[in-house]
């Protein structure tokens, strides 16, 4: 009976800990991230073969590849512990990717490995969405207008551009990640990651055009540990 | 029977012919200096095949209205000459009806492709790419910057595979989704394929041509009209070809060099 309630005892305890690693309380990595030199000016987009969409816009929209914000502020950088987190089970919540106005909204959608994709198309044209994975299985799917989203799954870690077959200026960005660790900087350059247990870990900031930057932190209680990230811009 | 029948051989061939002969199809405005040729060559053929048309079924009609009641058993006529004749006369009335539009034809046809563009015609390039058209003016320079297919970026409007990095005389190469030209003023549209098959066609240009892959191949043209017309793509290329299309806008001279500065302005 007591081996009975050991044995169950410990399968609960190893249960809890290999299933979540993260940690209500736990410690926390936040900072900004900011680039300095001159970014490449974001191009207005000409959207006329696709009338729908071009209407959409009093002014045309522009290109979303370095999105930047005051005081030299980097939006769209992917913040995410890279090693020293455990791999987690996905979220059964689906990622939403949309096309709306002939864009992809958001530009860079971050989930997890096996997490439900789903593609949504808001406008009055086909497109056909094409994921260009090296590690994943690459596909592109057709989607007229008011057909019901797609739904499409990852099994490897990897960042994937993603375009439009049938219009050439529609881009965005896939990160598929292992763990829930991740944080997507906003306006102001900032991004957080909360509930971390204690242990040493690696953080990596992802940005499409800029690259890859890692630095190491390590967490001891429920301390706030400030992290930044500075890319090198280019103007072309 | 018989009889009936060749008179509604007759109203038909009437019926079929009345909607051509009153123009009751409208041509798409000609904003070409070389329209009319190909217009003119356009009635031509009409004329040629119509009257041919019409007398093939006059002809018809009147050996079923003639021989409708012809008794069982009468004697059959043959066609003076046998089938030999018939054969050779067919072969010359078809074949001088299609060699005389050939040779009329030809002019207008060495119009548009046989003659080089004037020296100090405006240079555009376009490129077909599945599903859009692009086109680049080379900019103050005068000079187009090299193509890099492996550097094509069209996440970041890259659209040609520019190096303005690397090469100054890319760096003011403006890349456009429309083509843009001035008024009264010759083009020499130079048209390479990204990727497979594609075709140029403005109806009101009275311009068709495709893009090979592999192949630099160019069209010259004169607009004499302001205003913004349809490029379609005409030559099937894929999943996205049925929406397939940019848009020509013929400027006034002034109106065409504000849009160059203000293109210019956003690089």
């Amino acid at each position: 009976m007591r081996t009975k309630q050991a044995f169950m005892t410990g399968v609960a305890i190893l249960a809890a800990v290999t299933t979540t690693s993260a940690v209500p309380g736990g410690g926390t990595v936040s900072g900004k991230v900011t680039y300095e030199g001159t970014p490449a000016k974001q191009k207005p987009i000409d959207m006329s073969k696709e009338p729908s969409c071009a209407k959409q816009y009093a002014t045309p929209t522009t290109t979303e590849t370095v999105v930047t914000g005051p005081n030299n502020a980097l939006e769209n950088v992917v913040v995410y512990i890279s090693a020293g987190a455990a791999d987690e089970p996905p979220p059964s919540q689906s990622a939403v990717f949309t096309q709306k106005g002939c864009r992809y909204i958001p530009h860079v959608l971050a989930f997890q490995v096996n997490q439900p994709l789903e593609v949504l198309n808001e406008d009055q044209t086909s497109h056909n969405i094409h994921p260009l994975a090296k590690i994943n299985r690459e596909w592109n799917k057709s989607q007229p207008p008011g057909t019901p989203p797609i739904v499409d799954k990852y099994d490897k870690m990897e960042f994937i551009p993603v375009k439009c077959n049938v219009h050439p200026w529609m881009h965005g960005t896939f990160a598929v990640l292992k763990n829930s660790h991740y944080s997507i900087s906003s306006g102001d350059g900032g991004f957080s990651l909360p509930n971390l247990p204690p242990g040493k870990y690696t953080v990596t900031a992802y940005h499409e055009s800029y690259g890859e930057q890692s630095q190491e932190v390590t967490i001891a209680g429920s301390e706030t540990k400030s992290v930044n990230f500075v890319f090198k811009a280019k103007p072309y | 029977m018989g009889k009936l029948f060749a008179v509604v051989l007759v109203i038909i061939a009437l019926a079929s012919a009345y909607p051509i002969v009153t123009h009751m199809y409208v041509m798409p405005e000609d904003i070409s200096t070389h329209g009319h040729q190909i217009d003119e060559q356009l009635s031509d053929t009409m004329a040629e095949a119509g009257i041919s048309f019409l007398l093939a079924q006059f002809v018809l009609a009147f050996f079923v209205w003639t021989f409708a009641e012809r008794k069982v058993g009468s004697k059959l006529k043959n066609f003076p000459g046998g089938a030999k004749v018939m054969v050779a006369a067919a072969f010359i009335l078809v074949g001088t009806e299609v060699l005389a539009l050939g040779v009329f034809g030809q002019r207008a046809w060495a119009n548009v492709y046989f003659t080089p563009p004037r020296p100090d015609a405006l240079q555009i390039q376009a490129q077909a790419g599945q599903f859009a058209f692009y086109f680049r003016y080379p900019g103050v320079d005068g000079k187009f910057g090299a193509i890099h297919p492996d550097k094509i970026d069209e996440g970041n409007q890259n659209y040609f595979g520019l190096d303005p990095a690397n090469e100054i005389e890319s760096r003011d190469d403006i890349v456009s989704a429309e083509l843009a030209i001035p008024v009264n003023r010759e083009i020499h549209l130079m048209m390479h394929a990204k990727d497979v098959g594609h075709s140029f066609y403005v109806r009101e240009l009275r311009i068709q041509q495709d893009f090979v892959p592999g192949l630099d191949l160019s069209v010259h043209f004169t607009a004499t009209k302001t205003g913004r017309y349809e490029i379609v793509c005409t030559q099937l290329c894929g999943l996205g070809h049925y929406n397939m299309k940019a848009y020509l806008n013929v400027m006034a001279q002034d109106d065409f060099e504000k849009w160059m500065k203000q293109k210019a302005s956003e690089l």
